[in-house]
């Protein structure tokens, strides 16, 4: 691997760039891995670098049906925080905040983390009671976020409409200031790269079509568009497709995969410094590097894999966000898309192991799983390593949907009486 | 937006009108008690969730009001029928 | 330079002149004139700046594929429109436009600089490099490259104008109308549906509108459009993208090609359009070619140089020089020359050129190097000439020109197609996708599906140069600054795919979506990886098809709009007395009524104890109602309701819980039997639609052998709560045939007779522990029975109370408040309601899940009270409790603050709280770590007032 700098940056420059290396080999598979991965996205790729560099097996392969980081990684708002309410989420999400800080050092590629902070907006008497709660229960935590008035709202995101004869005025809002942004795309290359350079094969265009199980349950490998490859660990990273693999392995997931919108606005200059939130009105926003504004849309109602959603979806979001940002309506939307969300009863993941011997999971992101991408490739790599979930994700089990444990942060935001 | 055939207005009707109520044919048991946690976990949580023809709830909200229930293919996301609660499925 | 007008011909009218600045200097154009064409006619090269390097460019095309000429329009404050096409922008009496992208002008350009080190920018640089020191990025690195980076300034103030929507259905729908368009649209008129025909240009015509010769059959076919009765003709219009079972979305502009003086009424229109059939005749878009130099301005699309010609009177240059590989360049050039636009040259790569066009060129005097190809353009701000070579690759020779224009062959356009999940198949002589097959009722007619006489061409990546793909100063992406060797760069780096090498060099993601540089970068991938295209794969068109402003999508929602405010009909009365809202869902309530000088707290001190002294009046109409009737009924509610209602009486009531089938609340309420069949419920305000479908779902698919029907009554009734000792005293006067005395009428009773001469269903209940009724009239008297009962209060010193007030009498009696003492995770018996769960009922919804394991475990959250050492301390609502507050952080939390308020009543504080284990920690001290200290409190029951219930029984 060729290490990325400045310096040979300039150095490049002076012939063309001509002495820059593939990111990563396109490897065709080998019969047999260590551990395979199911799924090139952040997740996958991230479990996949751990692996290797934290848990030592490098014998490993990220086995991915269409390009490295096509898939809900390529497609997301990139919206990073982790005020979660619970303590187990808050742990969650905080450990892969705490490794979003030092990622690019750490893999040597700029992947972009942006800590220009997360505002959250409450609009009701029930808006404040919720984040005030989550804000106290952070600060125990130790997980950074604070109150702030709607003046000073207003002062951190000027655009922002917080008259209070606003529909839905701004009663304040909750700051998370480590929060932010990430480049999606870099997020999965820097990941595939570094994968790469400590030997994980990547092997693009080779979807899993079945899983097999040998005479005790346990599981052998996976059957692929390019043949068998065997394998005692295969940790299933699949977003939307989850519950489709696991079916593979006989397994029947509490699962749903929902069409999640996204759009972008022409480019503009800098005129919106950090993300807001707000869920009353339904609408997010953030302006990415290049001067778009990015706005995150709604699920639509029904399921779905056709990556494709209604309408009526984007002319709700776009109403909401200029509703709290009249300033926009002359602003255009430039582009709109769709993934494929795959969301749990309580909303939040599964991640850890399955009943199937050797056969790991990682999925239920839904519409916000790319914040935890480095702590859910991490904890995916510890549990499939020790055949045993890292405290931090044993609550994330599928047990939970049996006992009645669930982990349920939209329950909790609770709804307006 | 989808365009639903709503099959007790007979009339094909935009999807704002209608609310969708998840996978269909999951009836509740009889007597839930009899249930074991797991057969309890199942009728709550486990979903099918296919590639492909799916039996869904479909509920007339903004119109008749009516429950129905709809085959849908979840790739193309068209229809290929819809039926009233209580007829078997199709 | 002055003097690009063509003597004669084009659309526009020669008579009607139109001023307007750009750049802040006067300029004048004909009705009809595009921005791009006006300035062109006045010799304009230079429109703007690109994204990255700053590099000067000129125009392209002459339609919505243009990547470089953007401009911000300016109508006055608030109308500031960033990042129009300069050809797409009609002009207009006093219309301001100004480039973008550039400091300090358009012409000395100081970022330009860019350019010089473009060197060290290639694709992907920003992934390679700012990571140093750590911590700098978003510090220093990342807000210069966002100031570098957008292309206008956005609006900065509130928009003045307003939008429009509107629904449409049809038998037949044509997007395009261009003479396939128009065809189809005749065709479909003919057959007696009705037809809707949308075209994004200012007028309908298409291509035609470039080719002199169509103009008479274009004004008859137009004719008949327009008398047919069936046919809608929107042109200005822009369908946006197709979605499921034919619904194109299309947003019309109304206004933004009128002076501010004629501009009247909305500014833009969406249609929301609901086809029979879909026609996609959406054209094709010439593609440009790749050679060095190909963005210097001068350089253009030959369809686009032959549309500013014929259309609109302009010749973009004095001497030009054709770089073709298609045919269709010889054509245009050949119709330059006779419009009298000087054509010096054709180069063409390919030797066997059809001989009738080789002929006709001859003729018409114009040089021809066939076999040849452009190498190079010099000139920087404007062309001075070509170098071309044999081949590309023999030795070079100059032209002299001022204009380039380039002939790379068409690309039908297939956006909608693809949005509609239509398959797309590579076509190897077209070097382009074309439609295939479709499961909607949607076709592509003319261009779009090539069905139209384009002549031949050769389908080319980059040009063949000498110079090595790597050195080579060649565009694909004009806006996004994306060279052909950043295509290459991006496959020696790994980049395999199609989607890969976009998002590495952003090609196609400018905001011309790639309608030029998609298939040429694809087509360059393949070359350098030597594989075929479709093995690269296909990018995947995403609405909109071209950008459209906000405002059109959101239509009228917006301010009243947006979510219509839910009021009741007491809520003016309660403006009037200066009542504080707040929103509870879609609804406003009055949350407290301060008089002059009061804060909420005195308000709801003095409401609190007015209610406690004497009587407090309060509008509930909001609870949520639902009508329950039916033999069954009762049968219905036990299924329903964690408790029995089958031995419920007519003329009592019963506080009833809901779960969900997951065992946690969701709603609570108190409902009355007025028959054996006929059930009056509430629920919470939130909660009642939610509550309907629930109870609708059950009822229809899983009891449909209950015989019940149930009705929203939500509006029907309007509720007045009389609350306090006095409160039978101020309604008995105005009550008709109800006996009021306790006996009669006791506490959780319903009664139904007449007060101020209307009907009234009169319940006696209380939320506030005092003696309480909640009058329910038809919603239409509400106001009037209010006013009655107020009169009637003077003699009491009644007041008003708002939703505050209420919350802080309902805590004083451990009620609870459904999203605030619990939230979605919380089971009747974590709440203290045990026992309001029928212990003998074999089922009821929620009931299973209530056995789980980790439900039925010890230790889970339960609702106490707390009183705070200090009395006059009030917690914060959401407040952490943690049993030892010296331990460090992260602190093991066992429960949170849900309700807290200052009673008045008791002169101290109080809360509510949900706490591990909290029944069996009664009296234990625990404590709340605040930023500024630690608060301590003693758990105590949920109950502080009057535990015996002896005033509510009064
Ligand atoms: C529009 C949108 C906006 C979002 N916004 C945010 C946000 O702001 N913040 C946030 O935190 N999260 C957001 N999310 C959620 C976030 O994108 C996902 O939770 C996260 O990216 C999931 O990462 P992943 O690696 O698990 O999934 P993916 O990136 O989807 O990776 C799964 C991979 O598995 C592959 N795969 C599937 N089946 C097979 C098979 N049979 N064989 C081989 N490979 C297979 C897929 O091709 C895919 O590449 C958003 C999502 C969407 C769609
Ligand atoms: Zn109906």
């Amino acid at each position: 691997m060729k290490r990325f700098s400045g310096f040979n940056l300039i150095g490049e420059a002076f012939r063309s760039h001509q002495g820059w290396p593939e990111h990563w080999p396109d490897k065709a598979p080998k019969a047999s891995y260590d551990a395979i991965i199911v799924g090139a996205g952040g997740h996958g790729l991230g479990a996949a670098y751990y692996l290797a560099k934290k848990y030592g097996i490098t014998n490993v392969a990220v086995i991915e049906k269409g390009w490295l980081g096509g898939g809900n990684t390529g497609r997301n708002t990139t919206i990073i925080r982790s005020n979660y309410l619970y303590d187990e989420s808050a742990h969650l999400y905080d450990h892969a905040v705490k490794l979003w800080d030092g990622l690019s050092q750490e893999l040597n590629y700029n992947i972009m983390y942006s800590k220009r902070g997360v505002l959250m907006l409450a609009h009701n008497v029930h808006d404040v009671q919720s984040f005030k709660r989550h804000i106290h229960a952070n600060r125990l935590n130790g997980v950074d976020n604070e109150w702030l008035t709607a003046e000073e709202c207003q002062a951190y995101c000027p655009p922002l409409d917080i008259s209070p004869n606003a529909r839905h005025p701004v009663l304040g809002g909750a700051l998370q200031r480590r929060g932010g942004t990430a480049r999606h795309d870099s997020v999965a290359w820097g990941y595939a790269r570094a994968a790469a350079a400590l030997g994980v094969d990547i092997i693009q265009n080779c979807a899993v079509t079945g899983i097999r199980r040998g005479a005790d349950g346990a599981i052998e490998g996976v059957e692929t568009e390019r043949g068998f490859i065997a394998s005692k660990r295969v940790g299933v990273s699949a977003a939307g497709s989850t519950s489709l693999v696991m079916k593979m392995a006989g397994l029947d997931f509490p699962l749903e995969s929902y069409p999640l919108q996204a759009l972008v606005s022409e480019p503009v200059k800098p005129i919106f410094p950090c993300v807001v939130m707000s869920n009353t009105v339904h609408a997010y926003m953030s302006q990415s590097d290049k001067g778009e504004l990015v706005i995150g849309a709604g699920t639509d109602q029904y399921t779905s894999y056709s990556q494709r959603g209604a309408f009526h979806i984007v002319e709700h979001t776009l109403a909401a966000i200029c509703e709290i940002f009249p300033i926009f309506t002359r602003m255009r939307m430039l582009r709109t898309w769709g993934g494929i969300v795959d969301v749990t009863p309580d909303r939040s993941p599964v991640l850890g192991k399955t009943p199937v011997k050797g056969l790991y999971v990682n999925c239920g992101w839904g519409t916000g799983g790319f914040k935890a991408t480095p702590g859910a490739g991490d904890l995916l790599a510890y549990t499939m390593a020790h055949d045993e979930p890292h405290k931090i994700n044993a609550p994330y089990n599928l047990d939970r949907f049996r006992n009645g444990r669930l982990i349920d942060e939209a329950a909790a935001a609770a709804v307006a009486h | 937006m989808l365009l639903i055939h709503c099959p007790y207005c007979e009339e094909a009707r935009p999807e704002v009108e209608f609310v969708y109520g998840g996978e269909a044919h999951i009836a509740r048991p009889l007597d839930p008690s009899t249930y074991s946690d797991a057969e309890w976990e199942e009728f709550l949580y486990i979903r099918s969730n296919p590639r492909g023809r799916h039996h869904e709830r479909w509920r007339h909200t903004h119109g008749c009001g009516r429950f129905f229930n709809a085959v849908r293919d979840t790739v193309t996301d068209v229809f290929e029928t819809t039926y009233k609660a209580g007829e078997p499925r199709k | 330079m002055s003097g690009f007008r063509l003597a004669d011909g084009g659309r526009v009218d020669r008579r009607t002149k139109r001023s307007f600045t750009f750049d802040g200097k006067a300029q004048w154009g004909y009705a009809g004139d595009s921005l791009a064409s006006a300035l062109l006619a006045q010799g304009q090269m230079l429109f703007g700046r690109s994204f990255k390097y700053h590099r000067p460019r000129g125009i392209l095309g002459a339609g919505v594929e243009e990547p470089n000429a953007l401009v911000t329009v300016d109508r006055g404050p608030g109308r500031v429109t960033p990042n129009l096409r300069a050809p797409s922008v009609p002009i207009y009496d006093g219309l301001h436009a100004t480039s973008q992208n550039r400091f300090p002008s358009l012409k000395t350009d100081l970022l330009a600089v860019n350019n010089v080190f473009s060197a060290f920018f290639p694709a992907g640089f920003y992934n390679k490099t700012f990571m140093w020191p750590r911590g700098a990025w978003e510090k220093v690195y990342e807000p210069i490259i966002r100031r570098l980076a957008g292309l206008g300034d956005s609006p900065k103030t509130r928009d003045p104008d307003h939008y429009d929507a509107t629904y449409a259905h049809c038998e037949t729908l044509i997007v395009g109308a261009g003479p396939a368009g128009v065809a189809a649209a005749l065709d479909a008129a003919a057959g007696g549906g009705r037809v809707i025909l949308i075209d994004e240009q200012e007028e309908i015509g298409g291509g035609a509108l470039s080719d002199p010769a169509q103009w008479g059959w274009l004004a008859e076919a137009s004719a008949k459009l327009a008398a047919a009765g069936n046919v809608t003709v929107l042109s200005r219009t822009t369908a946006i993208g197709h979605y499921h079972q034919n619904f194109v979305v299309a947003a019309e502009r109304l206004t933004d090609h009128l002076s501010l003086a004629e501009a009247e009424g909305p500014r833009e229109k969406l249609w929301r359009i609901r086809a029979g059939e879909v026609v996609l005749a959406m054209g094709a878009i010439e593609r440009p070619l790749v050679f060095e130099g190909n963005d210097v301005p001068g350089v253009m699309l030959a369809s686009a140089a032959r549309t500013f010609a014929l259309r609109y009177g302009v010749a973009v240059g004095r001497k030009l020089v054709v770089m073709a590989v298609h045919d269709s360049g010889w054509r245009d050039a050949l119709a330059l020359q006779e419009a009298g636009v000087n054509i010096a040259a054709i180069v063409d790569l390919r030797r066997d050129i059809d001989p009738a066009l080789a002929e006709a060129a001859r003729a018409a005097r114009i040089g021809c190097y066939t076999g040849y190809a452009v190498t190079k353009v010099t000139g920087r701000q404007a062309v001075t000439g070509v170098k071309i070579a044999l081949d590309g690759v023999a030795k070079e020779q100059s032209l002299e020109c001022d204009a380039v224009l380039m002939a790379g062959g068409w690309t039908p356009t297939v956006h909608l197609w693809s949005h509609a999940k239509g398959t797309l198949r590579w076509d190897e002589a077209w070097g382009a996708y074309l439609p295939d097959k479709s499961h909607e009722n949607l076709r592509c007619v003319g261009a779009c599906a090539v069905a139209w006489d384009f002549g031949s061409g050769l389908a080319i990546g980059a040009l063949p140069a000498a110079k090595p793909l790597h050195e080579s100063k060649a565009f694909v992406d004009f806006q996004n600054d994306v060279k052909a060797r950043d295509i290459g760069l991006a496959v020696q780096e790994g980049f395999r795919s199609i989607e890969h090498i976009k998002r590495y060099t952003t090609n196609g993601m400018a905001t011309d979506q790639g309608k030029t540089s998609n298939l040429n970068g694809l087509q360059i991938a393949s070359d350098v990886l030597a594989k075929p295209v479709t093995e690269i794969g296909l990018t995947t068109f995403r609405p909109p098809y071209t950008p459209q402003s906000f405002g059109a999508m959101l239509g009228h929602h917006k301010e009243a709009l947006f979510q219509p405010l839910r009021k009741t009909g007491i809520d003016d009365w309660a403006e009037r007395k200066g009542a504080v809202y707040e929103n509870v869902a879609q609804w406003r309530r009055a949350r407290y009524f301060p008089l002059i000088g009061e804060d909420m707290d005195a308000a709801v001190a003095r409401e609190c104890l007015g209610v406690r002294s004497a009587v407090g009046i309060f509008d509930a109409s909001t609870l949520g109602k639902i009508e329950v009737v039916g033999p069954d009924a009762a049968e219905f509610l036990n299924r329903m309701y964690t408790n029995p209602w089958k031995s419920l009486e007519p003329g009592r009531c019963r506080y009833g819980l809901l779960l969900g089938e997951h065992g946690f609340i969701i709603d609570d309420g108190v409902s009355a039997r007025l028959a054996p069949d006929r059930f009056h419920l509430t629920t919470t305000t939130g909660g009642a639609a939610r509550v309907l479908g629930m109870m609708e779902d059950y009822l229809q698919t899983e009891w449909s052998d209950l015989d019940v029907w149930l009705t929203s009554t939500t509006e029907q009734w309007a509720v007045i709560a009389l609350q306090g000792p006095k409160a039978r005293e101020v309604i008995a006067p105005l009550m008709e045939g109800i006996d009021l005395s306790a006996e009669a009428f006791p506490h959780m009773a319903v009664r139904e007779g007449h007060i101020c001469g209307v009907e009234t269903r009169l319940f006696r209940v209380s939320f506030t522990g005092e003696l309480g009724f909640e009058v329910n009239v038809p919603a239409q008297h509400g106001r009037m029975v209010w006013e009655a009962i107020w009169a009637e209060g003077q003699k009491h010193g009644v007041v008003p109370y708002g939703t505050e007030t209420m919350h802080v009498l309902r805590a004083e009696k451990g009620f609870i408040i459904v999203g605030q003492d619990t939230d979605g995770t919380v089971t009747p018996d974590d709440a203290g309601l045990g026992w309001a769960v029928g212990k003998k009922k074999p089922d009821f919804v929620g009931k299973r899940s209530l056995a789980r394991p980790d439900i039925v475990a010890t230790g889970r959250k339960q609702l106490v009270g707390l009183l705070t050492d200090d009395p006059q301390a009030v917690l914060e609502e959401g407040a952490q409790i943690v049993a030892d507050p010296n331990q460090p952080v992260p602190m093991t939390m066992i429960g949170h603050v849900t309700s807290s308020y200052h009673s008045a009543t008791l002169g101290r504080s109080i809360a509510m709280a949900l706490v591990a284990g909290g029944r069996d920690r009664m009296g234990e001290t625990l404590h709340v770590p605040m930023p500024g200290g630690v608060i301590s409190a003693k758990v105590v029951a949920p109950m502080f007032y009057d535990a015996e219930g002896s005033r509510l029984n009064g």
